[in-house]
């Protein structure tokens, strides 16, 4: 956790792919969170968890800048988040989001989505990016609802479609805020599958969840939050059965 | 479970609540109505020429011998309307986005514009542009001659602009702030983000109250007569002197000036009420 004190002008595979330190972030008077830092290696999948209202959605959103730090420092490979120079662009193609409310464009179809970013924002040739956006819905296993407005699909389709139109756009890290929490408990099933797979493949995740079992089963390292801080951390095997803390282990005692 | 009838019919309490629609108690009009009130007309005209007698055309007749020359000046209104309209919402389209602007000057200065446009009557807005707009302009040595009639289609164009820029507003407020959010998160610029994304989910919202809008501005259009005009109530005036001002053709020609607009406006009516119900269920 030694935190370099100047920013590396090229990032290499064997320093932290995110970084945080010391972030805090106030609306208005209102501190939600107060110094959080951590280290994301590549590959590794990190879950947040904590009480609602402890600063987890916040702090996910600071990593891609759709939340701006009131101070402290975020790095994403060597791009420097709270810049003020900051380019969008570069972050967000390296950061892809997944929200829990899916906010699909509803007035394109699942194919149109995942292709719209890559053709727009990218500018890449639509005929390549279809055959990609295509494979994509595959791989989600959303084959044969190319052609489907969001309208048409259940909430864990139009999520899987959300996960889809995101590695489009082939980001280096996935931020997941909540994606299962508006959705029915079975295709809370079918989102994880898709979740696991991409985290097997190496992909490096940042998941706020409420998934005890996922994140026992997939994370690498799981962060508690509450208030602001991080109160405790570890591999999930002594996380679950050796939390120390007590606000840690009333919540665990509370959702497990 | 045991305590369940025997009849197999589920506890009133458990049945699925149901919503009846019910028809809005209004009846619905069909052409019949309007071949109905034109046949009204028709006998009111009739009864009114009875009661004069003598060598005079019956009323029918004369809306018959003057109908090519009103019709031609209704097809003036429709003109006015539709120029007006594409007028109004093209600067409408601007001025609602430059309400929705970040810069809080333009912001300030375009609510400022549709406030004001908004509220004041369309007729004062029609005498302000007729009386301020010179007859002609000339622009690099080119005499531009501003007739009476775009003088009036600028007048309507600019409650329509105040009208519409407030709809597209009301619009994309409504579009719910995590559209903008995931597209932000896809590197959209706030550009693209406005005319890729939410103005397109805008246009079913906007497409409404936006004919609602074109069916006032019609109708709105005979006020130009005021303004001497040559539009249909213009010359239905005109028709009515060039008979020999008889009372009895007053209903009979200013009724068929209101049939004519009702046959009009009453299916954009309808359509936009068809809309809005397609639009409400998905």
């Amino acid at each position: 956790m030694a935190a370099p004190t100047t920013s590396p002008a090229a990032w290499t595979p064997d320093q932290p792919i995110v970084q945080l330190i010391d972030v805090h972030k106030s609306f208005g008077s209102f501190e939600v969170l107060k110094g959080v830092s951590f280290d994301v290696k590549k590959g590794e999948v990190i879950c947040i968890i904590g009480p609602s209202g402890s600063g987890k959605s916040t702090l996910i959103r600071c990593i891609n800048a759709l939340v701006p730090v009131s101070s402290g420092t975020i790095r994403v490979e060597n791009i420097e988040v709270a810049d003020p120079k900051l380019d969008k662009l570069a972050l967000r193609r390296k950061v892809g989001m997944v929200f829990q409310q899916y906010n699909l464009f509803p007035h394109k179809t699942a194919l149109q989505n995942v292709m719209m970013a890559p053709v727009h924002v990218l500018g890449q040739d639509k005929r390549e990016v279809e055959q990609r956006a295509r494979a994509l819905l595959q791989k989600v296993r959303l084959a044969g609802k190319e052609n489907s407005y969001p309208g048409e699909l259940s909430g864990g389709q139009q999520q899987r479609v959300a996960i889809a139109r995101s590695l489009a756009m082939r980001p280096d890290v996935m931020l997941f805020d909540e994606v299962t929490a508006a959705l029915d408990p079975e295709t809370v099933k079918e989102v994880l599958v898709t979740i696991r797979e991409l985290a097997e493949e190496g992909m490096t995740c940042l998941l706020v969840t409420h998934e005890m079992n996922f994140a026992r089963d997939v994370a690498d390292h799981i962060y508690f939050t509450d208030r602001g801080v991080i109160v405790e951390h570890g591999p999930p095997a002594t996380f679950f059965t050796a939390a120390s803390d007590p606000r840690t282990r009333e919540f665990l005692s509370q959702v497990l | 479970m045991s305590a369940e009838p025997k009849t197999g019919a589920p506890l009133a309490v458990l049945l699925p609540f149901k919503i009846e629609t019910t028809r809005l108690s209004a009846p619905r009009l069909a052409p019949v109505h309007a071949a109905l009130f034109g046949a009204g007309l028709a006998l009111l005209a009739g009864t009114a020429w009875a009661q004069s007698g003598a060598a005079q055309l019956s009323p029918l007749e004369v809306i018959v011998k003057w109908a090519p020359l009103l019709l031609s000046g209704f097809v003036f209104n429709i003109l006015i309307s539709m120029v007006a309209m594409a007028l109004g919402t093209a600067a409408g389209l601007g001025l609602g986005l430059a309400m929705l602007a970040q810069n809080p000057l333009l912001s300030r200065v375009a609510w400022a514009l549709t406030q004001f446009f908004r509220n004041a009557p369309w007729l004062v807005l029609l005498f302000f542009v007729m009386f301020l707009v010179p007859f002609q302009v000339t622009i690099f040595g080119v005499r531009i001659p501003l007739p009476d009639w775009a003088k009036a289609t600028v007048g309507f164009s600019l409650p329509v602009m105040a009208n519409v820029a407030e709809i597209v507003r009301g619009a994309v407020r409504s579009v719910p702030s995590t559209q903008w959010e995931a597209a932000d998160s896809l590197a959209f610029t706030p550009r693209q983000i406005m005319w890729r994304i939410i103005l397109p989910q805008c246009v079913k919202r906007m497409l409404p109250p936006w004919m609602n809008l074109y069916a006032l501005v019609a109708m709105a259009t005979v006020q130009a007569s005021i303004v001497g005009v040559s539009e249909m109530l213009t010359l239905t005036a005109q028709v009515h002197t060039a008979e020999g001002g008889r009372p009895e053709l007053f209903a009979p020609l200013y009724g068929f000036a209101l049939l004519c607009f009702f046959l009009y406006c009453y299916p954009i009516d309808r359509f936009t009420a068809r809309l809005e119900r397609r639009f409400q269920i998905r």
